[in-house]
């Protein structure tokens, strides 16, 4: 019989290249950010002028500082509110009208970002609200909770529950079990939820461009107007900074989820 | 067993807190959406007729009720700029997803294949651009494709052209965008199915005497076919609904939904068509959601 090695030719050529595919485009625009020249394609010799050109742009810091604080706020009442509802639907068994509960967390993760940004938007109109700050931070909890959700859901999907069990065999409460056995063995996805709600928040231009009031832009949004005008190597220094940003949070988050892991483990046998 | 129960109780009071979050934040403004689409156009602050007010009492109601227009749908299905828009959605999608499926097929496939060390390495490596803005991702496509850009570039130094080709606002250009936003959400779905398939399967089918495609397309693709369901769902939904790639990579002659809402929204200052406008691409939209939620809470609560 003929023993065919797991792995073609075919496999291996598709899989360099998607790769490829996915890593040039951003190694490029990383790479012309330092271009000294300010025709973007022409390479001009290595040079940091764009990065001093942003950080002397008040408006785009602006609209950075803007978006940080909104990532950061919404990013955490999401994953505090994300982390309840898959508490709720792995943990909870049957309860009423669990059924739209779940829809209602399972609908965002797919619904075009026009619908949602449109009828927030009428939503905060409705409610005289003032547009800035705060309600582009609900409209990002309200997309971002349901991606924390699905990804705490499926951590305590895979969890034994004899865990739990055993603890209140022992005599704790569910509240002291789940604070005690539960909850450091899910940490690692919900410093991931954490970190995709992040990441997604500082990404999103649709909702907020709708959420938002006249004012108070953000990041996405500066971008997105500049880049309507044209390529500008400024742009491709903002993007390079919000990319290093990104990839920092990941590391650490890594580590932070790699830690407790490992302590998770650890502490399981005792 | 009873453990289990007693642990259920304030698991179930964990629910309050979203529960009350995702009705008013989610469920309450399509009713918004569905009162604004009913309601007729004014040059006003909010620029739409208000159509209830509760305070106003009963006879107030009732006339209100009686004003209620269906003109924005009527506007919708009439003008051909609508129904244009709603058809080149519906195609580019449908382009789109299966561009996606041919190019992430493999990928999953090559994956899949992979000893199981390299395969968690080569998740992260697909899963890492996805982390990085999306916004961003489409910008470092339009520095490649406009007229002096790297590809342009490539292909006059190679001789393979000789004039820059016009990538920039084409369609092409769109389907390069879409595809490279929406690549890890094709390939993450397949991969997962096709990680948990059986070697064993093919192998037989092999041992069998089947040659290679045959084994492909009669034991693994059949047996991936609920990756390929979540994958399709997962990027169909949002391309129809598609923003942000077809404003900036597409010429704008054809307008896909999403933009014609954008448009009377910010440029129009129309809320009544375009919330009608929203309420027509859910309505689109609504079996797909409703396969994708079930697919959804079969894969998170399978383990119950």
């Amino acid at each position: 019989m003929r023993k065919v090695s797991r792995l073609s030719r075919f496999n291996v050529v598709s899989l360099a290249l998607g790769l490829a595919f996915l890593y040039l485009p951003i190694l490029i625009l990383v790479i012309y950010s330092f271009n000294a020249s300010r025709l973007v394609t022409v390479w001009g010799g290595w040079s940091l002028r764009w990065y001093h050109e942003f950080f002397n742009d008040r408006a785009m810091i602006e609209a950075a500082w803007m978006s940080l604080r909104v990532a950061v706020s919404s990013a955490t009442i999401a994953t505090l509110i994300g982390t309840l509802a898959a508490v709720a639907l792995s943990r909870g068994e049957r309860f009423r009208g669990r059924t739209l509960f779940s829809g209602m967390l399972y609908a965002p993760l797919v619904m075009p970002e026009v619908i949602t940004g449109l009828s927030l938007l009428l939503l905060f109109v409705a409610l005289n609200a003032e547009r800035g700050f705060w309600t582009v931070t609900i409209a990002h909890t309200t997309l971002t909770m349901c991606f924390v959700a699905v990804v705490v859901q499926s951590r305590l999907g895979s969890l034994d529950r004899s865990l739990e069990e055993a603890a209140m065999d022992l005599g704790c409460d569910p509240v002291r079990a789940f604070v005690a056995v539960t909850l450091p063995l899910i940490a690692p996805a919900i410093v991931a939820g954490w970190m995709l709600a992040f990441t997604l928040s500082l990404d999103d231009l649709v909702i907020a461009s709708f959420t938002t009031g006249p004012g108070s832009a953000t990041l996405p949004i500066r971008i997105y107007s500049e880049v309507r005008l044209g390529v500008k190597p400024e742009i491709n220094a903002i993007c390079t900074l919000v990319i290093a940003l990104i990839a920092v949070v990941i590391v650490i988050a890594s580590l932070a989820s790699k830690l407790s892991s490992s302590q998770g483990e650890s502490a399981a046998p005792l | 067993m009873s453990a289990r129960r007693i642990f259920a109780r304030p698991a179930r009071l964990a629910a309050i807190a979203p529960y009350v979050w995702m009705v008013l934040f989610f469920l309450v403004p399509f009713g918004f959406v569905l009162k604004i689409s009913l309601s007729q156009t004014a040059i006003a602050q909010p620029p739409y007729e208000p159509v209830f007010d509760l305070m106003a009492g009963w006879g107030a109601l009732k006339a209100a009720f009686a004003a209620l227009s269906i003109d924005n749908f009527r506007l919708l299905v009439s003008d051909d700029i609508y129904v244009f828009a709603y058809v080149r959605s519906l195609t580019v999608a449908v382009t789109a997803t299966a561009l996606l499926l041919l190019i992430g097929y493999p990928i999953a496939y090559g994956m899949a294949r992979l000893p199981t060390r390299w395969q968690a390495v080569a998740m992260v490596l697909v899963i890492v651009p996805f982390w990085t803005s999306f916004l961003i991702r489409i910008y470092a496509w339009i520095n490649i494709l406009q007229h002096d850009g790297l590809l342009n570039q490539i292909l006059l130094a190679l001789h393979l052209v000789s004039q820059p080709v016009v990538w920039l606002s084409t369609d092409s250009a769109m389907y390069i965008g879409i595809v490279y936003s929406y690549l890890p959400f094709m390939i993450l779905p397949l991969y997962a199915t096709l990680a948990k398939m059986e070697p064993v399967l093919e192998e037989a089918a092999s041992d069998l005497g089947a040659p290679r495609w045959q084994v492909f397309w009669l034991v693994t693709f059949p047996l991936s076919l609920p990756g390929v369901g979540a994958g399709v769902l997962l990027c169909f939904i949002p391309i129809v609904g598609e923003f942000v790639i077809p404003d900036l990579m597409a010429g704008s002659n054809a307008l896909m939904i999403g933009q014609t809402l954008w448009l009377e929204f910010f440029t129009n200052k129309d809320w009544p068509v375009a919330s009608a406008a929203a309420i027509v691409l859910l309505v689109v939209l609504l079996v797909p959601l409703l396969l994708y939620e079930r697919l959804q809470k079969r894969q998170l609560e399978q383990g119950r």
